[in-house]
C-alpha cells in the first residue's frame, strides 16, 4: 500500500487544498492549533506499517488457522456457548449492509427495518419464555443476569439475593462484579447429590429480593422451577430463571408458565456464531408490571402521521440519555446484529422446526448418556435429567481424557476441575445436532481408554 | 409544488425513496400452518422421549408464538426490511459522537473465518493461540494509541467500559483506605457518564463548561475536594472542542488524590496527534465501533476496551492475556493472577468478533493511515462548519476537531425546530445528525462527517442544509411536516409510550 492513497479515505490533494482554503487555514497542521504543542505526540505511533488487503488477509487467516473450531472437528464443548448448525440464509441476510452499517434506530422513519426486527425478536422472546415483555437484548447472558437482579432489587426495594446452585460460574463472577459497590448480601446454595440445587425455600426471607435459578443448570440438570416460584412468591421475592442454552426453551415448559417473574440469559444458541463467546446475545423478559424497571432498549408499536403502523424506541425515560444518573442502567446499545441473527434463525426453524431440533439434541445427548452408562470406567455422577449437556465421570483425569479425545480429533468437553473439584475427574459434555453417532461412539471409547496410547508420547 | 432537491444537480447522492418500496407485514402475520424453513438431518441414534424422564407439566407441547415460514418467505421478509433502513453503505450518516465511518469489507470477511467465528471461549488456550495472539496485539496497539500501560478488551460496549473504569477507580481508592463519594462530570458529557458513576454508588456533581464551551481549571478546582474520586472527561468534548486545559485539569484532580477518567467516544480526532495518557488521563475506554471501524450493527454489538495507567493495572478485570517467551517460543495464556481485580465483566472475553475487525483495521491503516483518519475527520468537520457559518447559528464559534454543533436559533421566527430540520434532511437523502445533544446547546444539531466522506458529498449535504433554511422561511409547513418521501411519515412516539405495545399478539389487547 506504500504510496497508494487510502482506499477508505476519499480526499485528493486538490480536495484538501480547496477545503483548507474554505476554512481559511494554511495547512492540515493548523487545524490542530487548539492542541497545545506540549501535548502533541510529534512522532508516528509505534505500530506496524500498513499492509495491503491481501497481506492483511494472509496474516489474520494465519492467526485464525491456529484456533481449533467446530466446523473442522466433532465438538462436545458447551458450557454456555453452543455449537449449532447455522443455515446459510442466516448469514446471507444478516450480512446485508443495510442492517449492519446502520446504528441505533433514533430516526424511526429511516430505521423501520431494524425496529420491526427488534419488535419481532421481543415477541419471540415472550413466546419462548412465557412472559409479557422483553427488551431489545443485552450484552450477554452474564450481564443480563446481573441486570435482572438489579431489576428485582428496584422492584422489591430489597437487597438480599439467593442464588440456587448451578448458575454458570462466570455469571456468578459477573454478578459479584456488578454488585460490588452496593451493600448486597448474596447467599449461594449448595448442590443436591442428584445435581440440582438444594431447595431454595429455606434460604428465602422477607428481605430477599429475588431467587436466581439457572435451568438447565451449569452442570446440566433441569431444576424445579415451580417449587422455586412458590417459595419465592410466598415471601414476596421474585424468581429469576437463567437460561444459557436457549434451545432448551423449545423442549421445556416456558418458565413464565411455571411462575418465573424474570427470564434472562444467553441466546447465542439461536444461530449466532460462537465467535469465542462474543458478540453474544443477552436476553431479558419479565411481566408487564415491571416494564418501567427494565434496563436497555425497548421497541413499541405506534402509527405515523398517515395512520400507518410503525415502530419506535420507547419508554426511554428509563434510560441514561434522558435520566442520566437516575437511569435504570447505563446501557445505551443492544446487540442489534446478534438479535437479527437469532430472529432470522427462529423464523426459519419456526414453531415446528425448533421443537424438532430440540428433540434431536435431546436424543443425541440421551444416546451419549446411554453409551457412557454402558462403558466401564465412565460414569454419570448426577442423576437428575437435563437437556443436551451433562457431567461424565472419567477414570483417570479430565485432562488426560480430553487429550485422548483430541488425539482422535475430537473436542471432548469441559474439564470441571476448576469449577466443581468435588466431582472428581469429570467433564461437562454437550451433544447437539452436530454430533454424529460415530463421533459419539468414538468420544466414549477415547474417554474410557486409559490403556490406549499416551497422547503426545513417541510411538 | 417544486422540490428544491431538484436544484441540487443530477449527481446528488442518497435519494431517499423514489423507487420501489415494499410492503411487509410482521413475521407472525405471514405465518402459514405447515410451512417450513428448516432442513434437519435424520436421527442416526435411537429416539428418546423426554416424557420418560420428566413429569408432563415440565415439558412444552407446542410453540404457537413462533411463525411457520418457508425459506423464501424468510429471505423476502428480511431483505425487504433491510430496504427500510438508512445505513453507512447507503450514504452520509453524520451522527455526532457516534463516528459512523466506513466499515471495511475485509474486516467482515476475516471475522467470518471459521477459526474465529466457530471457535469456542472455553477451548484450551493451547488451541486458541491465534485468538490470544490477536487479542494481545490489539491490546498493545490500543495502549500505544492511547498512551496507556495496560488494556482490557472485556467490556462489551463503551458503557460497560465506563462501568469497568469507574469500578477500578473505586477499587483503587478503597484499597488505599479512602471512601470517596463523588464523581465530577461536565455538563456537556454523555448520559452514560453520570449513569455509570451512579451504578457505582457515587454522587454525581455536574461541572459547568465555560462560555467558550470547554472546561476551565477554576470550575474544576472549585468542585475538587478530598471526597472526589474522579473527574470524567470527554476530549475532544461533545461540542467537538479540544479541552485545551486538559493537563492542568488533570493536575488539579491528581493533587487532591483523585483520578481522571477519559471517555474515548471522540478518540478519532486524536489518532496519532495526541494521546490521552500523555495528557494526564488515568483510565479510558475505547469504542471499537466508532474509532476502529467495527460496524454499529443496528445498535450493537459494540466493543468497549479500557486502557489504564499502571497505578490501576492491579484492578483490571480478569482474565488478562499473558505473553510468555520461553525455550519453545512465544506463547499466550490467560492470566487470573490479579488478586485486587474488580472481577469479571463478561461471561467470556468480550466481543471477540469486533477484536478481529479492529485488528484488521489497524493492519490496513498503520500509523500513518490512523493519523490520516484524524486529519481528514477534522478537516471535514471544519469544512462543514465553515460552510454553514452564516446560514446557521453556531453557538460556540471556534475551530473544532471531529464534529461541529449548530443550533436552530436562527430559525426561531419560522417555527421550524431542530427536529423538523432533522426530518426534512431525510427527504434529501441524509441520515440526520445527532439532535438536541449536547444538552447545553438549545436545539443542537451535532454533525460528525468522519473521514469517510468526500468533499463533493459534504457539499451536497451543506447544500441540503442551506436549502432547508430557505424552505423554513418560504414553506415552513413543508419542513414541519417532514419527512415526505419516506415510507413512513413522522411516528407518534407519545402514543407508543402512553400505551406500550411491545410485542405482537394475535388479538388486539383489551383497551
Amino acid at each position: 500500500m506504500t504510496g497508494d492513497p487510502s482506499r477508505f479515505i476519499p480526499h485528493t490533494e486538490e480536495d484538501i487544498r480547496e477545503m483548507l482554503a474554505a476554512i481559511g487555514v494554511e495547512s492540515i497542521d493548523a487545524l490542530f492549533a487548539c492542541v497545545p504543542d506540549k501535548l502533541r505526540l510529534n512522532r508516528l505511533l509505534d505500530l506496524p506499517a500498513a499492509a495491503s488487503e491481501q497481506e492483511v488477509v494472509r496474516e489474520l487467516s494465519a492467526l485464525a488457522a491456529r484456533n481449533s473450531h467446530a466446523e473442522a472437528q466433532p465438538w462436545f464443548l458447551g458450557g454456555g456457548i453452543y455449537a449449532h448448525y447455522l443455515p446459510a440464509a442466516v448469514h446471507a441476510l444478516a450480512s446485508r449492509a443495510e442492517f449492519y452499517t446502520a446504528y441505533t434506530p433514533y430516526q424511526p422513519e429511516i430505521s423501520q427495518g431494524t425496529l420491526q426486527t427488534i419488535f419481532e425478536w421481543q415477541t419471540m422472546v415472550c413466546a419462548l419464555t412465557g412472559l409479557e415483555v422483553s427488551n431489545a437484548s443485552l450484552y450477554d447472558g452474564a450481564s443480563a443476569t446481573a441486570e435482572a437482579v438489579l431489576l428485582a432489587m428496584r422492584a422489591t426495594r430489597r437487597e438480599r439475593i439467593v442464588v440456587a446452585h448451578g448458575l454458570h460460574p462466570h455469571y456468578g463472577d459477573v454478578l459479584r462484579t456488578y454488585l460490588r459497590a452496593l451493600a448486597v448480601d448474596i447467599e449461594w446454595l449448595p448442590r443436591d447429590p442428584d445435581g440440582r440445587s438444594v431447595p431454595v425455600a429455606p434460604a428465602i426471607d422477607d428481605a430477599t429480593a429475588c431467587v436466581v435459578v439457572q435451568s438447565p443448570s451449569f452442570l446440566g440438570p433441569a431444576q424445579d422451577l415451580r417449587a422455586a416460584a412458590e417459595a419465592a412468591h410466598a415471601r414476596g421475592a421474585l424468581l429469576i430463571v437463567v437460561v444459557t442454552e436457549p434451545l432448551s426453551l423449545a423442549l421445556f415448559q416456558a418458565p413464565g408458565a411455571l411462575g418465573a417473574d424474570v427470564v434472562c440469559g444467553e441466546a447465542q444458541g439461536f444461530g449466532v456464531p460462537m465467535s469465542l463467546g462474543g458478540p453474544a446475545l443477552g436476553f431479558l423478559a419479565t411481566r408487564d408490571r415491571f416494564v418501567r424497571q427494565l434496563p436497555g432498549r425497548l421497541v413499541g408499536e405506534t402509527v405515523d402521521t398517515r395512520g400507518r403502523r410503525g415502530y419506535v424506541l420507547t419508554l426511554s425515560t428509563r434510560e441514561q440519555h434522558i435520566r442520566r444518573e437516575k437511569a435504570t442502567s447505563n446501557i445505551c446499545t443492544n446487540q442489534g446484529l446478534c438479535l437479527l441473527y437469532a430472529t432470522i434463525y427462529l423464523s426459519l426453524l419456526g414453531r415446528v422446526g425448533l421443537r424438532k431440533l430440540a428433540r434431536l439434541n435431546y436424543a443425541k445427548a440421551e444416546y451419549l448418556k446411554r453409551r457412557v452408562r454402558e462403558t466401564p470406567g465412565l460414569s454419570l455422577p448426577l442423576a437428575a435429567p437435563g437437556f443436551n449437556e451433562f457431567v461424565v465421570g472419567v477414570p483417570d483425569s479430565a485432562a488426560a481424557a480430553l487429550a485422548r479425545a483430541r488425539e482422535a480429533g475430537i473436542v471432548g468437553g469441559l474439564d470441571l476441575a476448576p469449577y466443581e473439584p468435588e466431582l472428581g475427574p469429570a467433564l461437562l459434555v454437550c451433544a447437539t445436532e452436530l454430533a454424529s453417532r460415530a463421533s459419539i461412539d468414538e468420544l466414549v471409547a477415547r474417554l474410557a481408554d486409559v490403556d490406549g496410547p499416551v497422547p503426545g508420547a513417541a510411538p | 409544488m417544486t422540490d428544491p432537491r431538484d436544484d441540487l444537480g443530477p449527481e446528488r447522492v442518497g435519494h431517499a425513496t423514489r423507487g420501489l418500496t415494499w410492503e411487509e407485514p410482521l413475521l407472525f402475520e405471514r405465518s402459514v400452518r405447515g410451512r417450513a424453513g428448516y432442513s434437519l438431518p435424520d436421527l442416526d441414534v435411537p429416539d428418546a422421549d423426554p416424557a420418560d424422564a420428566f413429569a408432563g407439566d415440565a415439558l412444552r407441547d407446542d410453540l404457537p408464538g413462533l411463525p411457520e415460514l418457508s425459506e423464501v418467505d424468510v429471505v423476502r421478509h428480511f431483505t425487504r426490511l433491510s430496504t427500510w433502513n438508512a445505513a453507512v453503505d447507503l450514504g452520509l450518516y453524520p451522527l455526532g459522537s457516534c463516528t459512523m465511518k466506513y466499515n471495511p469489507k475485509v474486516n467482515e470477511a476475516l471475522a467470518r473465518l471459521p477459526g474465529f467465528a466457530s471457535a469456542h471461549p472455553l477451548q484450551p488456550a493451547a488451541e486458541a493461540q491465534g485468538f490470544l495472539e490477536l487479542a494481545w496485539r490489539l491490546e498493545r496497539a490500543l495502549a500505544e494509541v492511547s498512551g496507556m500501560d495496560r488494556v482490557t478488551l472485556q467490556p462489551a460496549a463503551g458503557a460497560q467500559g465506563e462501568l469497568a473504569g469507574i469500578m477500578m477507580i473505586r477499587a483503587y481508592h478503597e484499597h488505599r483506605g479512602e471512601h470517596r463519594r463523588v464523581v465530577l462530570v461536565p455538563d456537556s458529557a454523555h448520559g452514560t457518564n453520570p449513569a455509570s458513576a451512579a451504578l457505582n454508588d457515587y454522587r454525581v456533581v455536574s461541572i459547568p463548561s465555560g462560555e467558550d464551551g470547554i472546561l476551565h481549571p477554576e470550575a474544576v478546582a472549585q468542585a475538587m475536594t478530598d471526597e472526589v474520586a474522579a473527574l470524567m472527561i470527554t476530549n475532544p468534548n461533545t461540542l467537538g472542542l479540544f479541552e485545551t486545559h486538559i493537563a492542568e485539569l488533570c493536575e488539579i484532580v491528581h493533587a487532591r488524590g483523585g483520578l481522571v477518567y477519559g471517555d474515548g467516544a471522540n478518540l478519532n480526532a486524536l489518532l496519532g496527534i495526541a494521546r490521552p495518557g500523555d495528557l494526564g488521563i488515568d483510565v479510558m475506554h475505547f469504542n471499537l465501533h466508532k474509532t476502529f471501524s467495527t460496524p454499529h450493527g443496528g445498535g450493537g454489538p459494540g466493543s468497549g476496551p479500557v486502557g489504564v495507567k499502571n497505578l490501576l493495572a492491579p484492578y483490571l478485570p480478569v482474565p488478562m492475556i499473558h505473553r510468555r517467551e520461553g525455550s519453545e517460543g512465544v506463547g499466550f495464556s490467560l492470566d487470573y493472577e490479579f488478586p485486587l481485580s474488580i472481577g469479571r465483566l463478561h461471561a467470556n472475553f468480550g466481543n471477540v468478533g469486533m477484536f478481529v475487525r479492529a485488528w484488521a483495521y489497524f493492519r490496513s491503516l498503520g500509523p500513518e493511515g490512523l493519523r490520516r483518519c484524524a486529519e481528514m475527520a477534522v478537516l471535514n468537520a471544519n469544512y462543514v462548519l465553515a460552510k454553514l457559518r452564516g446560514t446557521w447559528h453556531v453557538p460556540i464559534d471556534r475551530p473544532v476537531m471531529h464534529e461541529c454543533v449548530v443550533s436552530d436559533q436562527a430559525l426561531a421566527a419560522t417555527g421550524v425546530t431542530t427536529l423538523d430540520v432533522a426530518k426534512r434532511l431525510i427527504d434529501y437523502g441524509y441520515h440526520p445528525p445527532t439532535v438536541y445533544f449536547p444538552l447545553i446547546v438549545h436545539g443542537a444539531l451535532m454533525i460528525e462527517p468522519t473521514e469517510s466522506e468526500p468533499k463533493e458529498g459534504l457539499d451536497r449535504f451543506i447544500a441540503a442544509l442551506s436549502a432547508i433554511v430557505t424552505e423554513a422561511h418560504s414553506e415552513p409547513e413543508r419542513v414541519r411536516t417532514a419527512p415526505h418521501r419516506t415510507r413512513h411519515g413522522r411516528l407518534d412516539e407519545t402514543r407508543a409510550a402512553r400505551r406500550p405495545v411491545l410485542r405482537w399478539q394475535p388479538d388486539p389487547p383489551p383497551s
